[in-house]
């Protein structure tokens, strides 16, 4: 689909172009169900780009798969760094994928260590370094400074995120006591401190007032312009989609069904119909003007 | 209905009346075929029905009567204390010194302990008090902190932890019998095997968690115990080894030889000295243990743990080797089991697989639960309630002047001593140490409540 999308426009795009992650032909099946049917999209570098799409169309699946709670049935998954190491994601287990492939995530239904503190929340998101500064924990216990030195880098990066996500004043509070915003924002924080590549953000703004969703907005804006790291998000919410993404793909029952700028896919026939639905009498019509809009950009 | 009306109008005395009267009624009804008759034989081999009118009348008549005190005496005075009681209190000044001062008092009472026994009770009055309670408590102490690193900070329910104890004590008992090590030598050797054991008990496990873990964990420990029982030609099965060397400080032994501890130093032979040596050996041991934990709480091993106790997933999600960081805890903990098992061959001189059941296993367990999982002081103080405390409840001699000498009190000590725990579990159902102390801080070091911390879900 994508590739008849791009000849129809002529000119290559820059998702295509420069792509941090690509998704090829990626199959999910659970027993019969096929979560996700042959996907392919790409997400371009230095891009927020919106995964979107009805309840249940696949998409928390397509997160599982790239950052490796689930394996794909089939397909491919590629990322490749700025510094230009490629890794094929379908093969790393999920640990891995986040400590070497750079690619951290924050969750739909919040999951932060609540009993610790921000500061905690965030220092365990420095783990990987941290183990090698303390020298494998051996180092660490008899105290040298190699590691008091690092731990105070990662509370200084760790204060970088509190500042950026306004949790300053609760870093020395548990995480669970955080109102249900600065949870969210606690997550974010969290996933930056690995230092990703790129940033997978399933609903973030889910349960957020519009004042808080405009904060969210602006973060994540923010992220992309200062850290330059990619983001793909699943979202619902559609001003934060429309305001902030520069590239959004659509999926419905795990198939994709539209790729494209934010008003591109605005204004195509099936978004609207899988989201909004069609009288009896109009499902003739759509399916005509699809058919069309099909044959149109095959030949 | 009566307890609304209490809460309402304070008590109201007619309804209790009433209600009082009708569990009365309903105990009769419950205890009067129970406890009121009594079939016996009599000589001609037939039953007969005898009434126990007397009984049934006074139990029936300490139920209407507690019922009657529960509803106009002590369920008003609990509502009016839960009013009374406003959230989020600040702890007075008070309790702040106290829980300030606490670890390092008792800290230095323990190191004078021997010297307090000793100056009050003379060495040979002394040996109870430091080898019953002090040793022993020691030693569970020793085993709750080392526990506390898999149940309390990983959040694993490991219920096969004697285990562990088990092959610290066989290691040292079987090494220095058979090639005569010193116990300075077999005490790291027998942390190394243990927490060998721990790392292959951890390995088949690491995909089970909660209730699942634990099963497989308390099979983990059944089947050490089993080895030990039936592979005779190494263990001498339930026989056990005996004599097992002693401790040696620095090669003088403590005896009554002209080489020994108190020719040497030209004391009177006597045993207190191997035994206040014993107890300062365990506590250097139990505050190693301490003092690991401790560090490793604050680097990011230590920290990884508590992540994981909170969310696993997350945890994979921020690229921590789950799978490491579970076995770093398995073996950590099983070596500080291994070190106090070596300690125990060598202070018992003789192990059998009597000493490693599973009620050893749940013994820990419980000081871990108790003490409030992942608090050093509390699982410090479990240690002291469940250990001292049972052994305390040996005295119970004194009962006999009241009950006659008919009364076993022995009997009666698992009772009391379980209606103890059901107790402490309603006062303070997540243990006496239920906040968590946060690791680092950036401006004020907040308590974390309890109800915020998670228990792990295996």
């Amino acid at each position: 689909m994508s590739e008849t999308l791009t000849l129809s426009r002529g000119a290559p795009l820059s998702w295509e172009t420069n792509p941090v992650l690509q998704v090829e032909h990626v199959f999910m099946r659970f027993g019969g169900l096929i979560a996700v049917n042959d996907l392919s999209f790409s997400v371009g570098r230095g891009d927020i780009t919106a995964l979107i799409g009805p309840n249940g169309a696949g998409k928390t699946t397509v997160f599982n798969c790239i950052t490796g709670f689930y394996k794909p049935t089939q397909g491919m998954l590629r990322l490749q760094h700025a510094a230009g190491s490629t890794f094929l994601l379908e093969r790393m287990p999920d640990f891995r994928i986040s400590a070497k492939a750079k690619v951290a995530r924050t969750f739909q239904n919040i999951r932060l260590f609540s009993g610790m503190t921000v500061l905690e929340n965030l220092l365990v998101a420095q783990h990987n370094t941290l183990m090698v500064a303390s020298g494998m924990t051996v180092l660490g216990v008899l105290g040298l400074p190699g590691y008091r030195n690092a731990e105070k880098r990662a509370i200084e990066k760790a204060k970088y995120w509190l500042e950026k996500t306004g949790l300053t004043l609760r870093a020395d509070d548990p995480a669970g006591d955080l109102p249900y915003g600065a949870q969210r924002r606690l997550e974010i924080a969290r996933a930056m401190c690995t230092e990703p590549e790129l940033l997978c953000l399933d609903e973030p703004a889910a349960g957020l007032n519009p004042r808080e969703s405009a904060e969210l907005n602006a973060l994540l804006l923010g992220i992309r312009e200062t850290e330059k790291t990619s983001i793909l998000l699943i979202e619902h919410d559609m001003s934060v989609v429309m305001e902030i993404s520069d590239h959004v793909i659509v999926l419905e029952y795990g198939t994709k069904i539209a790729d494209g700028t934010p008003t591109e896919v605005r204004n195509d026939p099936r978004v609207i119909a899988a989201y909004l639905g069609v009288d009896d009498e109009e499902i003739d019509l759509v399916e005509e003007t699809l058919d069309e809009i099909t044959e149109g950009t095959a030949t | 209905m009566a307890e609304a009306t209490v809460k309402k109008h304070g008590p109201d005395l007619s309804a209790a009346v009433k209600d009082a009267l009708l569990s009365g009624l309903i105990a009769l009804g419950l205890f009067g075929p129970l406890v009121g008759l009594r079939t016996e034989q009599n000589i001609r081999n037939e039953l007969v029905v005898q009434g126990r009118w007397g009984l049934l009348a006074s139990v029936i008549a300490v139920i209407i009567v507690g019922r009657f005190l529960l509803l106009t005496l002590v369920w008003p005075a609990m509502a009016a204390r839960k009013e009374r009681v406003t959230p989020a209190e600040a702890p007075s000044p008070v309790r702040q010194t106290l829980s300030r001062w606490f670890a390092p008092a008792s800290l230095i009472f323990l190191f004078l302990y021997p010297a307090i026994v000793v100056s009050l009770l003379g060495f040979q009055g002394s040996l109870k008090w430091v080898d019953n309670f002090g040793i022993q408590i020691l030693i569970y102490v020793m085993l709750g902190w080392g526990l506390n690193i898999v149940v309390g900070l990983a959040g694993l329910l490991d219920l096969g932890y004697v285990a562990f104890y088990a092959v610290g004590a066989y290691s040292y008992a079987l090494l220095s019998t058979h090639f005569g090590f010193s116990f300075w030598i077999l005490l790291p050797m027998a942390g190394i095997f243990a927490a060998l054991w721990g790392i292959m008990l951890g390995f088949p496990v690491l995909r089970l968690r909660g209730d699942y873990l634990a099963i497989v964990t308390l099979a983990f420990g059944e089947i050490i115990r089993l080895v030990l029982i039936n592979w005779r030609d190494l263990t001498n099965g339930s026989s056990g080894i005996s004599s097992i060397p002693k401790i040696t400080l620095f090669g003088i032994k403590f005896d009554a030889s002209p080489t020994g501890f108190a020719k040497m130093m030209d004391l009177p032979v006597s045993s207190a000295y191997y035994k206040i040596f014993l107890y300062y050996l365990i506590l250097l041991l139990a505050l190693l243990t301490a003092f690991v934990t401790i560090r490793l709480r604050k680097l990011p091993v230590g920290r990884a743990w508590e992540a994981l106790r909170e969310d696993e997933i997350a945890c994979r999600s921020l690229g921590i080797n789950t799978t490491n960081t579970k076995l770093t805890a398995f073996a950590l903990g099983a070596m500080f089991a291994g070190f106090a098992g070596s300690f125990f061959a060598a202070r018992q001189g003789f192990v059998s697989p009597e000493s490693f059941t599973f009620m050893e296993s749940a013994i820990i367990v419980a000081i871990v639960v108790l003490g409030g999982m992942g608090s050093m002081v509390g699982v410090a103080l479990a240690a002291v309630a469940m250990i001292g405390g049972t052994e305390l409840l040996r005295e119970l001699a004194f009962l006999k002047t009241i009950f006659g000498d008919n009364f076993n009190p022995d009997q009666f000590r698992m009772l009391i001593f379980g209606l103890a725990m059901v107790g402490i579990m309603i006062w303070k159902p997540r243990g006496f140490v239920s906040s968590r102390q946060p690791t680092i801080f950036l401006a004020e070091k907040k308590a974390i409540a309890g109800t915020l911390v998670k228990e792990g879900h295996g």
